[in-house]
């Protein structure tokens, strides 16, 4: 190995150890910082609620898209019946937790990075422990949280949407008989298909709201430098997300 | 006490004291890390030898519980004034006692109020950070600063962007902090005339080193020539204004020679 790629390592490994490290800190802080639900609940709000428009939109044409790709498959094979299948385990497995993920790291992610980012250049998080009050505690952990609770319910939106869009388009456009569609779809999905499901987003919910506060905390506390750690909230948490999910799905598949 | 950044030292031999009820000022030219003189009192940094105390204990020995236990008894008054830009201003100015304290909502309102309307803002107290002027801002965070009752009070360039009435408004507050709580002040600014009207003592630093003290009136009357430079506001003296640079002629004339 040359240099640059010993480096490019180095720092790799670097940041998963810091990463880590601050993992403790947010989750030994988590006891003290439920004594005030109040900033737990805004917070999900702020990552929850106000997602829930590309979450809904996306899931909407993510599940039309599904019955249309589906029903065009199965109608080469004369098993138009299957769209409802292919839509729940589709979405249920991977589009759902992984779509909602990658939205959400875009959409929630990048917003507390540069809401702590900016804290941080305008000395907030400073000030805070001028208060003797550990800006952990009152501005990371509710942050983590709200992120990590608010992507299951998003996950569980997106999928239900989908769900609905993949009929929409197979059963009441493309005509498959409604019976056949959710019989099949009953027969095919498991509890521990929706389990997976379920996993994923609560996996991908720590993964997206570690990086995006671990990267606004860190920040340099310059416009340039909430920018640079904004864009790397996302980078970074959509290629550990598509990794993370390959590793789940395959595990997922060994432990049927 | 010597402090250094990347091996550049920002003091080296510093030897300062803020004594107990008084107002204590630290002048000099931008640069001269005022500002970090407050990061190593308050604990944010470290110096690299020698010794930094506040209230008898050294700073540097002391765990994260003892140093938060510090800054308790600590207000500090930011340049920018550092509000929390989600909170309004009476939940700015209540952040501290809720922090801290299990104090009921009607003490908690009580004592918001009273230090809002100290300086002048109970009118503004549900008004975002971001509705307020660069004054009022500082006001606030002047409030929030006071609202533990705290014995030591430290203010980073308090008067800087400050419009005259607010300026004399903050100069008040700070002597009248000082006279009737007893609040021992340190005030770090190059606003020489103002602080001449509140400090009882006064360090004039240049180049990591106290370069005069005294009280504002002997700084005033100092025959010393950086200190007759800075408090005359003059542009020629032993404190250089450029940068260090090549030949100034040569560079002009030279037209082909690559910028430094």
């Amino acid at each position: 190995m040359n240099g640059a790629s010993d480096a490019l390592l180095l720092g790799a490994v670097r940041r998963v150890g810091a990463t880590t490290l601050f993992l403790g800190q947010v989750l030994a802080r988590i006891g003290p910082a439920l004594a005030r639900p109040g900033l737990i609940v805004r917070q999900i709000y702020n990552a929850g609620a106000r997602s829930l428009v590309i979450i809904i939109l996306s899931g909407m044409f993510v599940g039309m898209v599904l019955g249309l790709l589906g029903f065009d498959v199965f109608q080469r094979f004369g098993s138009e019946d299957y769209v409802g299948v292919l839509a729940a385990l589709g979405n249920l497995k991977v589009l759902g937790p992984v779509l909602t993920a990658l939205l959400f790291a875009g959409r929630a992610g990048t917003s507390l990075t540069s809401e702590i980012g900016l804290m941080k250049s305008t000395e907030q998080l400073t000030a805070m422990q001028m208060m003797a009050v550990d800006p952990v505690r009152y501005v990371v952990v509710p942050r983590f949280l709200g992120g990590f609770i608010a992507m299951p319910l998003l996950t569980a939106t997106f999928t239900m949407i989908a769900l609905f869009g993949a009929q929409l388009i197979g059963v009441q456009q493309m005509g498959v008989d409604s019976g056949a569609y959710w019989s099949q779809t009953q027969n095919a999905v498991h509890l521990h298909d929706v389990w997976e499901g379920v996993v994923k987003s609560l996996v991908f919910g720590v993964a997206v709201s570690l990086v995006a506060v671990y990267e606004g905390y860190h920040s340099e506390p310059t416009p340039e430098g909430v920018g640079l750690a904004t864009t790397r909230t996302v980078v970074i948490s959509s290629v550990l997300v598509l990794v993370l999910n390959y590793l789940l799905t395959a595990a997922f598949l060994t432990t049927k | 006490m010597r402090y250094a950044i990347g091996g550049r030292a920002i003091f080296d031999g510093l030897d300062v004291t803020a004594r107990r009820g008084r107002i204590t000022a630290f002048m000099g030219p931008s640069g001269t890390g005022k500002t970090t003189l407050l990061r190593l009192i308050t604990g944010q940094v470290y110096a690299e030898r020698g010794s930094v105390r506040v209230f008898g204990a050294e700073v540097a020995t002391l765990s994260l519980k003892e140093l938060f236990a510090m800054r308790r008894r600590m207000g500090m008054l930011f340049q920018n004034g550092a509000l929390l830009t989600d909170l309004d201003v009476y939940e700015n100015v209540a952040f501290p006692l809720r922090a801290h304290t299990d104090l009921p909502e009607s003490l908690v309102r009580h004592l918001v109020l009273t230090k809002l309307h100290s300086v002048g803002l109970r009118g503004a107290a549900r008004l975002m950070p971001a509705e307020l002027s660069g004054g009022m801002a500082r006001r606030v965070a002047l409030a929030r600063a006071i609202v533990m009752d705290p014995d030591i009070l430290i203010y980073d360039e308090p008067f800087v962007g400050l419009d005259p009435i607010s300026m004399g408004v903050i100069c008040r507050l700070i002597k009248q902090m000082n006279e009737a709580l007893g609040i021992t002040s340190i005030v770090v600014s190059h606003d020489v005339h103002e602080l001449a009207t509140i400090a009882h003592d006064s360090y004039l630093l240049s180049e990591g080193r106290v370069v005069a003290s005294g009280t504002p009136d002997e700084l005033n009357h100092s025959e010393i020539p950086a200190v007759r430079q800075f408090m005359g506001g003059l542009a020629d003296g032993p404190v250089p204004f450029h940068f260090p640079a090549s030949d100034y002629r040569s560079e002009l004339l030279d037209s082909d020679e690559a910028l430094p």
